[in-house]
């Protein structure tokens, strides 16, 4: 039981989500402090958690040696001063490590620098689902900052003890606590001395209002940076243990196929080598990489493949494909459509296309192994520790407490890394070793093995009348999600679905799932129509918005891009977009310049207005919004998974093409920090307005329309001579 | 196996055990325990592998360890010259140039293989340059005021 599976629930795209068991957190009270050492613990339970405790919630004060089963944070003060938090959410470029770090020093009172956050490590932190769904900020700044004021206020019961004194006089401030009538202090290492307190309470709604907020609020820069720049942070693929393999995996030429001949003698015969075959898992194991590689190509098979779907026909086969609807949460009705439509001065239909796109995060997935006496410790850059830990459990047929699972910070996920691919991979070879393996799948793999966005189809239909007000809205998405489906626009006859599609290529989550295909397809399809109406873009969505934190965005961003903005050479064109998911409110503005000879596109600039409810660390949501809006070009303008026959076309950066230096405009974030609304994630919803604004602005600048993404994956003369055929 | 290369790493000598024929960026990576260097492609596309050879930058999943044990090799471990880190380095922190920071340890190699031949170069001259270089955080606008504040730090130490 946690928060997160009380209050969230996966939406329907998340395909590589399996049903995950209710996991029970087994570290007993003494270990804790066995681990940490002596001091002060809070533990922060579940409100509902407390609710469906047996004993009353006053009475549970750790009489018991067990720590309550339903934790989601905690924090330790110890005896050298140092605080330590425990979370396990995973830091895979996100800089939540950072947040977290400043949350914590900010309520209890404490410099940033005393403040270390232990994270994504199954037996030292709390049960976790997952880092996904832009939930860490949500859940986990609420939490930390009511653990560390129940810590602050101990803190001062303890000094009120050693000083007999009543604790309302007494305040908590620079890691110390003072008594200002006698002028005396103890500083939080003292007071934890010799203790071994601890406290737990429910979680609830955070004390000290943004307005307040000291050391949270302000650009603090990221946790543990000079590792990074001096290449000395270990991430899963860096981790090294006395006497380690390396493991290699065989993998069938194509999806779905399987071994129908095998012969691994010339790979047995190598110096070195273990061979693993488990049905039609075939690995080695070799004391290098390079002999690794060498004995997996060493080994001859035969395999029986299976027909497939092609990338050339994914879309049709998503339409005709579609399983009927029967869930009424993919379904969201108002009025009559048809109604709206017979009412309308003007109607429009579009479809958009929407290609597979891979994440293709920088580190590919890496894991490390080690059994001793049938414990199993691996260390994985995964988004989901938990769910990496019992899928090991299960495979091995041994108690999730005899498997822990590590996550050093990660070389990023962007949703793409919530399997446990490397790890069972890894466990598996070494478990077969007798030795640690270290596993770390090649940039093809990455690009073949791992799950992809998935991809869509996208119809819309609308009307709107003389004035431009829109009468009626109806949207339609095979395959690619549901993710900020639901127009924010007014419109008092809508009717929007969610089609499912049994799965074609493995697919699961991606950065913002598919609220990005979405708002492309509405927010294109809401250019066209202000077209129509012979409107201007921006006053169009104006006149039928009356979402004040949509509006809110959408006028800073014109405001600072200039809107509307006059052409002063040929080729150019400005577009925006706009829209709202996962509490988070995006607007962004592009200007492309476009080569009329040549067909090249570029994006000159790009002002992206967003607003998060209260800014926790500003340097830091920067970086997040402006790596979404350049992550976010790749799929706009030129990324798609090529495939046929089970294969995967372009498996290589060579050919499959993401955003580099040359594709970067500049980039300008415009923070709304709004102190009065808690908040709420910002890793995803950046990324999903680029791809609409990029499109309209190209419309501008040539008047052609493109309706699929990617929207130019070779150059604009290709994609225009497409469009008139 | 028998330890017949030798191979010079941020100025010292390394008996190497792998294969010759080994890519460079597996003894340093594995061999070495130097792991600053990433693997991210292992076809030169992405340059998170990007180490000097000779001064000049390189990608080691491209060059075979015998090849490159004629001329000294520089590795992001090695930029650091008594606890001070190298101004390209600095500058990376200082505009918190990276957000995974797989990235960074080739960006910061390449980097300062670029200002080594060109110690003012131009905007244009920086994107020419990184742009064999994969950032996928989206981070490059901060990389590039990064390496022009290296320039700049580094012009004033030369003055």
């Amino acid at each position: 039981m946690n928060t997160i599976k009380q209050n969230f629930v996966a939406e329907p795209e998340r395909f590589e989500f399996t049903a995950a068991p209710i996991h029970k957190f087994d570290l007993a009270r003494r270990e804790f402090f066995k681990l940490l050492g002596s001091g002060i613990a809070i533990f922060v339970v579940a409100k509902d958690a407390f609710a469906m405790q047996e004993t009353p919630a006053g009475s549970r004060s750790f009489h018991n040696e067990e720590l309550p089963k339903e934790i989601s944070s905690w924090l330790h003060v110890g005896e050298d001063g140092v605080v330590t938090g425990f979370t396990g959410k995973a830091e895979v470029g996100q800089n939540i490590r950072t947040s977290i770090s400043q949350t914590i020093a900010d309520e209890l009172r404490v410099p940033f620098e005393s403040v270390r956050v232990v994270m994504a490590d199954t037996t030292l932190t709390p049960f976790d689902a997952g880092t996904f769904g832009s939930r860490s900020t949500p859940t986990m700044t609420p939490q930390f900052r009511r653990v560390a004021e129940a810590a602050r206020d101990l803190l001062i019961g303890v000094a009120a003890k050693e000083w007999n004194v009543p604790p309302e006089g007494l305040v908590a401030g620079d890691a110390k606590v003072t008594d200002p009538a006698a002028k005396r202090s103890l500083s939080y290492a003292e007071l934890a001395r010799g203790k071994a307190l601890a406290q737990n309470l429910p979680a609830e709604d955070p004390v000290t209002p943004a307005t307040e907020w000291k050391v949270a609020g302000t650009p603090l820069p990221k946790v543990d940076g000079r590792a990074f720049v001096t290449g000395g942070h270990q991430y899963s693929s860096d981790i090294h243990l006395e006497g380690m393999l390396y493991g290699k995996v065989l993998r069938p030429p194509s999806f779905g196929a399987t071994l129908s001949s095998y012969d691994d003698s010339a790979a047995k015969a190598m110096n070195g080598v273990t061979v693993l075959r488990d049905g039609d898992f075939v690995g080695v194991t070799a004391p290098s990489v390079h002999e690794a590689q060498k004995a997996r190509d060493a080994i001859r098979t035969q395999w029986k493949e299976v027909p497939q779907v092609s990338s050339k026909e994914i879309f049709s086969y998503l339409k005709k494909n579609a399983e009927p609807s029967s869930n009424e949460r993919f379904r969201h009705q108002k009025g009559s459509v048809e109604d709206g439509l017979a009412s309308a001065a003007h109607r429009l239909e579009t479809t958009h296309n929407v290609a597979y796109i891979a994440h293709a995060p920088l580190e590919p997935r890496a894991a490390v192994a080690q059994w001793t006496d049938g414990q199993l410790v691996v260390w994985t850059g995964t988004q989901r520790p938990f769910a990496n830990r019992d899928e090991l459990a299960s495979l091995f047929h041994i108690p999730e407490n005899r498997v822990r699972v590590i996550v050093p910070d990660t070389g990023a996920a962007y949703g793409g890394k919530h399997t446990s691919d490397a790890a069972l991979e890894a466990a598996r070879l070494a478990k077969a070793a007798g030795k640690p393996v270290k596993v770390v799948w090649t940039r093809e793999e990455e690009f073949t093995w791992a799950y992809f966005r998935p991809a869509g189809l996208i119809e819309v239909k609308s009307g709107i009348s003389k004035e431009g007000k829109l009468t009626a809205w109806e949207f339609h998405n095979y395959h690619s999600g549901m993710s900020g489906i639901e127009t924010p626009y007014d419109v008092a006859n809508q009717h929007t679905e969610y089609h499912q599609v049994p799965l074609v290529l493995r697919s699961g989550s991606y950065r913002g799932l598919a609220a990005t295909a979405n708002h492309f397809a509405r927010e294109s399809h809401m250019d066209a129509l202000a077209h129509v109406a012979q409107m201007d873009p921006f006053e169009f969505r104006m006149k039928n918005l009356s979402d004040a934190r949509v509006r809110a965005v959408l006028e800073a961003a014109a405001k600072s891009f200039g809107w509307p903005r006059k052409k002063t050479q040929t080729g150019q064109g400005f577009g925006l977009a706009c829209g709202f998911e996962k509490g988070g409110y995006v607007a962004t503005c592009a200007e492309v310049a476009v080569n009329r000879a040549s067909g090249d596109v570029h994006v000159v600039r790009v002002v992206e207005a967003f607003e998060c409810g209260a800014i926790v660390n500003p340097d830091g949501l920067r970086n997040q919004v402006i790596g979404a809006v350049i992550q976010g070009l790749g799929g706009a303008l030129f990324e798609a998974v090529e495939f046929e026959n089970g294969r995967i076309r372009n498996p290589h950066f060579s050919a499959y093409r993401v955003p580099r230096f040359r594709d970067v405009p500049e980039v300008e974030a415009v923070l709304l920090d709004r102190k009065d609304i808690p908040s709420a994630g910002a890793g995803e919803t950046p990324i999903m307005a680029i791809a609409p604004a990029v499109g309209n602005a190209l419309f501008d600048a040539t008047d052609i329309r493109l309706n699929n993404l990617p929207m130019v994956p070779n150059g604009l003369r290709a994609a225009g001579t497409k469009l008139s055929s | 196996m028998a330890k017949s290369l030798e191979i010079e790493v941020n100025g010292k000598r390394y008996a190497v055990s792998y294969a010759p024929d080994t890519p460079l960026l597996y003894v340093l990576h594995d061999e070495l325990g130097l792991t600053g260097t990433k693997y991210g492609c292992g076809e030169g596309q992405c340059g998170a592998c990007t180490v000097l050879i000779g001064g000049a930058p390189r990608r080691s999943c491209q060059i075979s360890v015998s090849a490159a044990a004629t001329k000294p090799v520089t590795t992001v471990e090695g930029l650091e010259k008594d606890g001070k880190l190298h101004p390209v380095q600095q500058a990376f922190l200082e505009a918190g140039a990276f957000q995974c920071a797989f990235c960074t340890s080739g960006m910061v190699m390449s980097s300062v293989g670029l200002l080594q031949a060109n110690a003012n170069p131009k905007r244009e001259d920086l994107v020419q340059f990184l742009q064999g270089n994969i950032c996928r955080c989206g981070t490059h606008p901060r990389i590039i005021k990064a390496v022009q504040r290296a320039a700049k730090m580094m012009q004033e130490r030369a003055r």
